[in-house]
């Protein structure tokens, strides 16, 4: 317990401290670096769906909800985006409940199918959104982050103050902490119980008393809302959103990266977005045959390492494992 | 005293009544068995009366209150809690997790007070574990609290499946075929464990194909035959009646000679 302490914190200093000081003027890495914290905070949330035994290939749609949610806010409203964020989220949950409470009664196949043309949907939805969406022009020229103050004291600069690069890496890295926290807590507290017996057996969860309605839509709004936060974040650093911003391969790896990363363990999306976004960069170099090497290693990794590449140093862990079927 | 009022209780699926207008009561503290052959709407009738399927007609009234179309989660907090066929229980838990868990229903802190860990949350906590614990030792299963529940032999199973439904501190509990697939020995043992939990004044509700567990249990009997109601009464009236032996072994034959 103590070791694991220790190395969380040493992780944690390592990625908060000692990496922007050497990368500060790495642009390209640092880049990298905060997609791969975003993305793994995507697939957090993708993680939440799939404690409650649901595979949720619709995380794209909700990421997509989340930008252009902070998009048209700040762009037609002119709110701060430090409101906007968190309203992302907000709004994305609320999609979210409102579309899973009659979904969320599929199962298996099923679900992943509907959750599929869910992401397809919401492109749609934001090609044909007339003036409000602006169509397949997108909305451009979304401004940087603006300056925070409390009381006269400046919180957070504004953005274009900074290192743009490293801001953009802090906020990311901010984001993916609390994202963490946030799920580790629910994991380890009876909600966490809750969520695995609705996966083992709903029939029994209801038998127990358990609103098995309720929190299959608790935890698949919450999946939501990290979607909705993180889409605000790319649309923000990147300063535009189009419909194909987050489109149906997106919503495939993110649900990849947690079957990578393993099912078992709440790090696991993490791990996993690490590993293969970073990989899949390290790829680069290969051009044309960047994908089929990318692919090739995913196809590997499943068949070494079903239960994900944390399996191969922490025993699984009973219990805490998916069946999904 | 009436515990349990089922009225005019029917089920349709298309054109097959599967449960037609039974009508019975349970008394506080008493074992009332639902016999019948095959297909007579016994298992129907618990997922009626427990909401795990929606009625076509009729009214279920527990302790003088209309329980009837309330969700499967609100009619078990009300104290009407099942057990499944089969062993139905969370695999990938241990014994004493699927028990902890199984108490939610007592569970007082809201999602946000679980989350935050208040002190009703921890308290709740606390107090299940300990609770857990005594389930498991009134029913024999202390020695495996810590083993997966799917490495249980098949009579710890069955045993797990009814300390979850003990978790939920029901009034009146739905057995589902208890003893099914159980020997001689395992069955004597399950009767004891169902007599001591009538004993703390439970009143259990048993549908059941081993007639001589239900015999020996029974306070009282339902015979369902074709979703129908075909006869209440104490074992030995069941036993002598007419229209029970004939929907078991079909009427006699005097052309037929049999």
């Amino acid at each position: 317990m103590r070791l694991r302490v220790v190395a969380a914190l040493a992780g944690l200093a390592l990625y908060l401290v000692v990496v922007p000081l050497v990368f500060r003027e790495s642009r390209y890495l640092l880049g990298v670096l905060t997609t791969a914290s975003v993305l793994s905070l995507i697939s957090l949330g993708v993680w939440l769906t799939f404690a409650i035994g649901r595979i949720n290939i619709g995380q794209a749609a909700f990421a997509l909800v989340g930008g252009y949610t902070t998009a048209i806010l700040s762009v037609k409203l002119g709110v701060s985006f430090w409101l906007c964020l968190p309203a992302s989220g907000l709004v994305a949950a609320l999609v979210g409940a409102v579309i899973g409470w009659p979904i969320l009664r599929l199962k298996g196949v099923y679900f992943a199918m509907i959750t599929l043309t869910l992401t397809e949907a919401a492109r749609l939805a934001a090609l044909n959104g007339g003036s409000i969406t602006q169509g397949a022009t997108g909305i451009l020229n979304i401004p940087l982050p603006g300056e925070v103050t409390l009381a006269g004291v400046v919180l957070v600069p504004a953005f274009r103050a900074l290192n743009v690069h490293l801001a953009f890496y802090y906020l990311a890295a901010i984001l993916l902490v609390l994202g963490l926290v946030t799920v580790t807590r629910i994991a380890t507290c009876r909600l966490g119980w809750i969520f695995r017996s609705l996966r083992q057996d709903e029939a029994l969860a209801a038998s127990i008393g358990v609103n098995v309605a309720k929190y299959r839509v608790l935890a698949f709004a919450l999946g939501c809302s990290f979607a909705g936060i993180a889409g605000a974040f790319f649309t923000v650093s990147q300063q535009s959103i189009y419909p194909s911003s987050f489109g149906v391969p997106d919503s495939v790896y993110y649900m990849l990266y947690c079957f990578l990363g393993g099912l078992s363990y709440v790090s696991g999306p993490v791990v996993g977005a690490f590993v293969l976004f970073l990989g899949f960069e390290l790829l680069h170099g290969l051009r044309e045959y960047q994908m089929l090497t990318y692919a090739a290693i995913m196809i590997t990794l499943m068949l070494w390492l079903p239960n994900g590449l944390l399996s191969l140093r922490l025993p699984a862990r009973p219990g805490v494992k998916a069946d999904t079927a | 005293m009436i515990v349990m009022e089922v009225r005019e209780l029917t089920k349709r699926f298309g054109g097959l009544v599967a449960v037609d207008h039974v009508t019975f009561q349970a008394n506080q503290g008493e074992v009332l068995s639902i016999i019948g052959p095959n297909g007579a709407g016994k298992s129907t009738l618990f997922k009626l009366i427990t909401s795990f399927l929606p009625r076509t007609a009729g009214r279920v009234i527990f302790q003088g209150e209309d329980i009837t179309g309330l969700s499967a989660h609100l009619v078990a907090r009300k104290g009407v809690v099942r057990t499944f066929q089969e062993t139905t229980i969370f695999k990938e838990m241990s014994a004493l997790e699927n028990v902890v868990i199984a108490h939610h229903l007592r569970s007082r802190a809201t999602s946000v007070g679980l989350f935050l860990n208040t002190r009703v949350a921890r308290q709740d906590e606390a107090a299940f574990r300990d609770s857990a614990n005594e389930i498991l030792d009134d029913l024999g299963l202390s020695r495996v609290r810590h083993e997966e529940a799917r490495h249980l032999p098949h009579g710890h199973l069955r045993a797990l499946g009814i300390a979850i439904a003990m978790a939920g501190d029901p009034k009146v509990l739905l057995l589902d075929e208890p003893f099914s697939g159980m020997n001689p020995e395992e069955t004597d043992r399950m009767v004891a464990m169902v007599r001591g939990i009538r004993d703390r004044g439970v009143t259990i509700l048993l549908v059941e194909h081993d007639m001589r567990a239900v015999m020996r249990l029974s306070d009282r009997i339902i015979v369902l035959n074709f979703g129908r109601k075909i006869a209440d009464g104490t074992p030995r009236e069941i036993q002598s009646d007419e229209a029970v032996i004939e929907a078991y072994i079909g009427r006699e034959d005097d052309e037929l000679g049999i």
